[in-house]
């Protein structure tokens, strides 16, 4: 060890177990470190950071109109991150949740344009099951690319994503183009038993809402309280002892794969069906990439992972109010995502790690 | 001017900014780091060097710019992933969101300006030369491209440096133990890539197409760090597959010139499906990786005590 830079600074040292204090501190204390860095920036940018503070954090619960949209966003959020945290766990980077997510809207798009007469409150469960069997079947290319030939599934899932959005351009600017819409790269607008029920009057949100959560649980109840759960979580974390134990990586890889894209077409089902009630060219605000943050910032936990979409989904809400009072531009919330990743990431260090400051005086031995 | 003289004059310019972000990140994989946030370290530098040229500070002033804020973002990174020991996978996306969001903010009131871009030159002689000589014709930085590329390699052929960054990507314990100091190297082969990434971005905004659109890397970062999985780690192969990506890119100007009626939506995604079948192709032999691969990509150096 050299003595220059031993006598500056502090060292990581492995704790004896992992700090649960630390694990719950975590997200708290990433989201103060990346307002206050935030906040710097907003300073900077000659913004004044009272009326961007109350508008990015406080305007999205005050009124009940603004958090009913705050949980519609929360919905997509938390079904899109769910999927993918039990990727992670296994250690399978699905980071092409937006391309599904666009597949899942094309999929479900696609009875009431070719049926805009069909009535019945069969629609809008048709949707969401063949948005989310879309979802499904364009992350199984990844999957089937992975396990087939070994191609690394992050850089072919973001490749699909990005080939995901050309397909919905094509789509609307072509085939599925409303013929009365003024030439704007939008279908036409779905009749009323294609749109998701809503669950509170007054506001936009919907059924869809109730099914994030019931999957939220069964996400719980499948990481933490099946075998099939475990032997996922085994793979990633020890793919040697999992290999001995006969958990065949290959599937793992699909299930993961198979489970976010399938949770991610849902959510794409449940927006052209619920609050957009047509396709569009701008149906993902970045969801896709979102819920990559949402799924760390939970621990990649199915119930830390309700709390961080929430946050997340606030901070949606108040990135546009900030646009609108205080000139922002929408552009400062993905800084601010990114920002907020990356304070997680230190501040998750130190469930595993103390940091133990040189000693002045150090007794000779 | 046929279709082939269009895509051999141009493939090299449209090659460039997959061939500085490739060979940076060769350069940091070598040393057993995955930085991922190469398409946002790309996008910092663009809009950074997009900014100083328009207000007047010169191509030369923009680079570096671009090169230096690369540089500091991906310090970041390293800071966090190699500092902290974080998911390499997860520090890399968020300095890649981070990158994106700050060239958004950055370049909001630039959006749809232009900037003059720079000269082409010609080796004389050369350029003469028919269907080829277009070959000849680039701009200073595409020639610095191809110096930069026979340095990289000479350095992993032939010097002490490139032989140290290997050592400490193959076998980082070993590395340490004969007193190499492993974080350091690794920091170091970061801001390197960094500073890469940013040139690589800033060539792609005031050379390529001096015209300031958010989003405009628009997935070439990401094609970059697949291009040093199609290279298998080699110098000369991601050299080969920046070109061949060069030639891809411009193939639907191609095509629309010589008539072929495809939809321009197909012609865009060309890059990206490209990627995703050469990826197949290649990983597919699991002995050119293992030959050729880096044994502790991705992991975190730990010393034991």
């Amino acid at each position: 060890m050299s003595v220059s830079s031993a006598a500056l600074l502090p060292t990581l040292v492995r704790r004896e177990r992992a700090s649960l204090t630390a694990t719950l501190l975590a997200p708290a204390i990433a989201l103060i470190v990346a307002t206050g860095l935030n906040l710097g920036l907003y300073v900077l940018m000659g913004r004044d950071p009272v009326s961007v503070i109350y508008a990015m954090l406080l305007e999205p619960f005050v009124s009940f109109a603004s958090f009913s949209e705050v949980l519609l966003k929360f919905g997509p959020l938390l079904l899109i991150a769910q999927g993918l945290a039990i990727g992670f766990r296994a250690k399978v980077f699905n980071i092409g949740a937006e391309g599904q997510f666009i597949l899942g809207a094309i999929f479900a798009s696609a009875i009431p344009i070719y049926f805009p007469q069909a009535t019945g409150q069969w629609i809008w469960p048709a949707m969401l099951l063949l948005g989310a069997l879309g979802g499904a079947l364009w992350a199984s290319l990844t999957a089937f690319w992975r396990v087939r030939f070994n191609a690394n599934e992050i850089l072919v899932s973001l490749m699909l994503s990005l080939v995901a959005a050309q397909l919905l351009y094509y789509l609307l600017l072509g085939p599925w183009k409303d013929p009365n819409g003024f030439n704007f790269p939008q279908s036409v607008m779905f009749q009323y038993d294609a749109m998701v029920p809503l669950l509170i009057e007054g506001t936009r949100v919907n059924v869809s809402l109730l099914l994030a959560l019931a999957l939220s649980l069964a996400a719980f109840v499948f990481m933490q309280r099946s075998f099939m759960g475990y032997k996922l979580q085994v793979g990633g974390l020890a793919p040697r002892a999992a290999g001995y134990a006969g958990f065949s990586e290959g599937s793992a890889i699909w299930l993961s794969l198979l489970i976010g894209g399938f949770a991610a077409g849902l959510a794409g089902a449940a927006e052209v069906a619920g609050p957009l009630g047509q396709l569009q060219r701008s149906i993902s605000t970045g969801y896709g990439y979102a819920a990559i943050i949402v799924a760390y910032l939970g621990g990649l936990h199915p119930i830390g992972i309700v709390f961080s979409a929430l946050i997340m989904a606030a901070l949606y809400i108040g990135g546009d109010n900030a646009m609108v009072s205080a000139n922002l531009p929408i552009a400062a919330v993905r800084v601010f995502q990114g920002s907020l990743l990356l304070a997680y990431l230190i501040a998750i260090a130190f469930v595993r790690y103390r940091l133990e400051w040189p000693r002045a005086h150090r007794s000779p031995s | 001017m046929s279709a082939i003289e269009f895509i051999l004059a141009g493939m090299l310019a449209a090659a460039t900014p997959f061939l500085l972000a490739a060979l940076g990140e060769l350069v940091v994989e070598r040393a057993g780091v995955l930085n991922l946030g190469v398409e946002g370290l790309m996008a910092f530098g663009a809009v950074l060097a997009f900014i100083i040229v328009y207000h007047g500070g010169g191509h030369f002033l923009g680079f570096v710019a671009a090169g230096a804020g690369g540089a500091i973002l991906s310090l970041i990174f390293a800071f966090i992933a190699l500092g902290f020991r974080a998911n390499q996978v997860a520090s890399g996306l968020a300095i890649g969101i981070l990158g994106q969001g700050l060239s958004a903010l950055f370049g909001k009131s630039y959006e749809a300006l232009t900037v003059p871009g720079i000269q082409k030159i010609a080796i004389p002689g050369l350029s003469k030369i028919p269907v080829i000589g277009g070959l000849f014709v680039q701009d200073i930085v595409v020639w610095l491209s191809l110096g930069a590329t026979l340095a990289v390699w000479a350095m992993f052929a032939y010097t002490k440096t490139g032989l140290v960054i290997r050592a400490v990507g193959e076998n980082p314990k070993a590395a340490h133990a004969i007193g190499y100091r492993v974080i350091a190297v690794r920091v170091a082969t970061v801001a390197f890539g960094g500073a890469m990434a940013g040139f690589a971005g800033a060539y792609a905004a005031v050379v390529y197409t001096p015209l300031w659109a958010d989003g405009m890397i628009a997935g070439r970062g990401w094609i970059a760090i697949a291009l040093v999985v199609f290279g298998t780690w080699l110098t000369g192969r991601i050299f080969l597959g920046a070109c061949l990506f060069g030639a891809v890119s411009l193939m639907g100007l191609a095509a629309q010139a010589v008539g072929v009626n495809l939809p321009s939506q197909l012609l865009a995604s060309l890059p990206y499906l490209v990627t995703i079948v050469v990826l197949g192709v290649i990983s597919a032999d699991r002995r050119l990786h293992k030959l050729n691969g880096v044994a502790s990509l991705g992991e975190s150096f730990e010393r034991t005590p």
